[in-house]
């Protein structure tokens, strides 16, 4: 963004805003709005198709099936709100992953042991990341393209594609999947840690010091750098901490799957961007919210099982979703033309 | 600072590019032999790669093992193909990832390679010497019985977990047309999924098809396939898998739903497959014997290669069959099994 000098006739002229003017603006302050719109008609529109899409039974599986991705995406969200992005988030939570879960049926690690090691596996992944985008200033598309196939190339060595089933491991790894619930509502704890990840992540963004550095260095690294921000550290505590939710992420998933496999997760990196962007993160940085993430994970899900209720083949949910993607963009660059 | 840095890494990438350079010399007087899987991550191939290692260990035959990066990355498998012809090796073991490798194929046996396809028949079968197959085919159509035979008249709400949706397959049309030709219903494409009639009669009574969902053959595809499956019709009593992966996933929703001894089905037999029956989360699976591929192929080439004949397909098949036996502690009249002691015995993967 530069600042562009005006003209008093500008000046009057944006006093003076036209109704679509007023709804760029809005949307420019609050980019969960459309996603929010996106997701209420899909609602109307999947409950009308199939009264069984409203209900407790269906929607709690809703939030157990965006579950993972959902947690995915609010790294993904960080990394993208620097205006980078992340290809390797399958493969670093599948490797953290399996290292617990291995060391845990192998060596007898307990559970909390074994949480901790793939969150801290995930921590060294973000390490790697961020040190190679910011030491040695690779764009990190490149970097993490790279270290994809690096940390996916580790997890199959490690494990000869074999998975770890459930039995085998200690009952706190599958108690992310264990429900809780009244009546028709089941929620499983996988979904409470995800929904309080939203939540210390959302609040990090908007009240801390840190928060603000990560929207400033997105925005415009020069201008942070010039404001007195450590550009270099900001990114890297990004990549370090979206590493760190990826490694909690692997716990969810084993809960999930009722095993830890490495098969699992296939399109996590594309799903999980996905989310961001129909969540109304722009991909050139410093604009969005983790609320709009959370909805884009949600829209995703609801288009799957809404149309699957419905008894619609499966191919119109992915177009469905790459319309809403080009969408997402393009109402982005339509508010980037706002004048802050 | 940055010039150190990066000076350092590039130093090791050398480092780390110089030790994988392993040896390359090859002894004249042996028998040489490619395998190259489809990939060395799903745990039937790299089974595979194992028993062909032992054979070639045994029968003193030089092996040189290569795969696909994934399920149909056929560039890579072209490129090994070539590499085997360069080397003069004597011939080659394949699980081909699709049609795009046929050419090479064609190479490899006119510089005369003897070519045997694992696990999976070309399309068209005969661009091989020939095949060493599980019939999947067979293998849907045992459980397929089974399933008959446990509902015992009983109508049949039945759940189909495929493979993909997105991809046509043969492992996956064979193995899901062949199960509910077992179950007695008739299928209309055999090369298709999901086109039957959704409800109609089988062997023993009425049914219903509630849904085919695709699940990657993975566990948590299983899972959200299964619980799709449950949204459209919670009163599921059978549920077919693709294989044991989709099957544990399927459990774990159909357990989160309270459903009620359902008969879960699935195809591979690995150990941890068999594990699943014994505990019950299956009720009975199709094993294959991947390990059984692999020496029949290596011991074919050696053959061939030492003035012995050609191996022969199975009377009735275009392949030659390395067979398949139902595992299940609940054994169905009129359906051979083996139970889950003797298929532990012989199930691959983890010991």
């Amino acid at each position: 963004m530069t600042a562009t000098i005006q003209t008093a006739a500008e000046q009057f002229a944006l006093r003076r805003r036209s109704p679509l003017q007023r709804v760029q603006h809005l949307l420019h302050g609050y980019p969960a709005i459309s996603p929010l719109l996106v997701l209420i008609i899909a609602f109307a529109v999947f409950s009308a198709l199939n009264p069984r899409f409203a209900q407790p039974a269906s929607l709690s599986l809703l939030l157990q099936q965006v579950a993972v991705i959902g947690a995915l995406a609010v790294g993904q969200t960080l990394i993208i709100l620097t205006a980078g992005i992340d290809l390797s988030v399958g493969a670093v939570t599948i490797l953290a992953m399996m290292v617990g879960a291995k060391l845990a049926e192998n060596n007898g690690i307990p559970g909390v042991l074994a949480v901790l090691v793939a969150i801290g596996l995930g921590v060294v992944a973000g390490l790697v990341n961020g040190t190679l985008v910011t030491r040695i200033a690779l764009p990190p598309f490149i970097v993490t393209l790279g270290t994809l196939s690096v940390f996916t190339a580790i997890g199959l060595l490690y494990t000869s594609g074999q998975s770890v089933q459930a039995d085998k491991l200690p009952g706190l790894l599958n108690w992310t999947g264990e429900t809780f619930g009244a009546g028709r509502w089941r929620i499983s704890w996988g979904v409470v840690i995800v929904l309080l990840l939203y939540v210390g992540v959302g609040f990090a963004l908007a009240n801390t010091a840190w928060g603000r550095h990560v929207y400033a260095v997105g925005d415009d690294k020069e201008a942070a750098h010039l404001a007195g921000i450590r550009v270099n550290r900001v990114l890297i505590s990004v990549y370090v901490v979206a590493g760190a939710i990826y490694g909690l992420t692997a716990w969810i998933l084993i809960g999930r799957a009722g095993a830890a496999s490495p098969n699992a997760i296939v399109d996590a990196n594309l799903e999980s961007i996905t989310a961001v962007v129909i969540g109304g993160t722009s991909l050139f940085g410093g604009r969005g919210a983790l609320l709009g993430t959370l909805l884009g994970a949600l829209i995703v899900g609801a288009f799957r099982s809404g149309l699957s209720l419905a008894g619609v083949d499966d191919q119109w949910r992915v177009l469905a979703v790459g319309l809403l993607v080009i969408t997402a963009v393009a109402i982005d660059q339509w508010i980037r033309r706002v004048k802050a | 600072m940055n010039r150190r840095v990066s000076s350092v890494l590039i130093a090791t990438a050398l480092l780390l590019a110089s030790a994988a350079c392993g040896d390359s010399g090859s002894g004249d007087d042996e028998v040489s032999v490619s395998l190259i899987t489809k990939n060395s991550t799903n745990p039937f191939f790299v089974t595979m790669q194992q028993g062909a290692k032992e054979s070639a260990k045994a029968e003193g035959v030089k092996l040189t093992i290569a795969a696909g990066k994934e399920d149909g990355d056929e560039q890579t498998q072209v490129q090994a193909i070539e590499d085997a012809i360069a080397r003069g090796d004597k011939g080659i073991l394949i699980t081909t990832n699709g049609p795009g490798v046929n050419p090479a194929i064609k190479k490899a046996r006119e510089a005369g390679l003897y070519v045997i396809a694992l696990d999976t028949p070309p399309d068209p079968p005969d661009t091989v010497d020939i095949t060493f197959a599980t019939d999947n085919f067979r293998a849907g159509e045992l459980i397929g019985k089974w399933t008959a035979a446990q509902l015992a008249g009983k109508p049949a709400t039945i759940a189909m977990l495929d493979l993909f949706n997105d991809k046509i397959v043969s492992v996956d049309y064979n193995r899901d047309q062949g199960f509910l030709t077992g179950m007695g219903i008739p299928t209309g494409d055999k090369m298709k999924n999901g086109d039957e009639a959704k409800s109609g009669k089988y062997s023993g009574g009425t049914y219903q098809i509630v849904c085919n969902e695709p699940t990657t053959g993975a566990e948590d595809g299983g899972r959200t396939a299964m619980e799709r499956c449950l949204a459209k019709n919670p009163a599921i009593n059978v549920v077919y898998t693709i294989n044991e992966p989709a099957a544990v996933g399927a459990h774990k929703a159909l357990e989160a739903a309270g459903v009620k001894n359902p008969l879960v089905v699935s195809i591979d037999g690995g150990c941890d497959g068999v594990q699943q029956v014994k505990d019950g989360v299956i009720g009975a699976t199709s094993q294959q014997y991947p390990i059984k591929m692999a020496q029949l192929g290596v011991k074919a080439i050696k053959q061939l290669a030492t003035g012995g004949k050609k191996p022969s397909v199975t009377s009735g098949k275009d392949f030659f069959d390395t067979g398949v036996a139902l595992v299940t502690d609940k054994a169905a009249t009129g359906v051979e099994s083996i139970d889950t002691t003797k298929g532990t015995e012989l199930c691959w993967g983890k010991s």
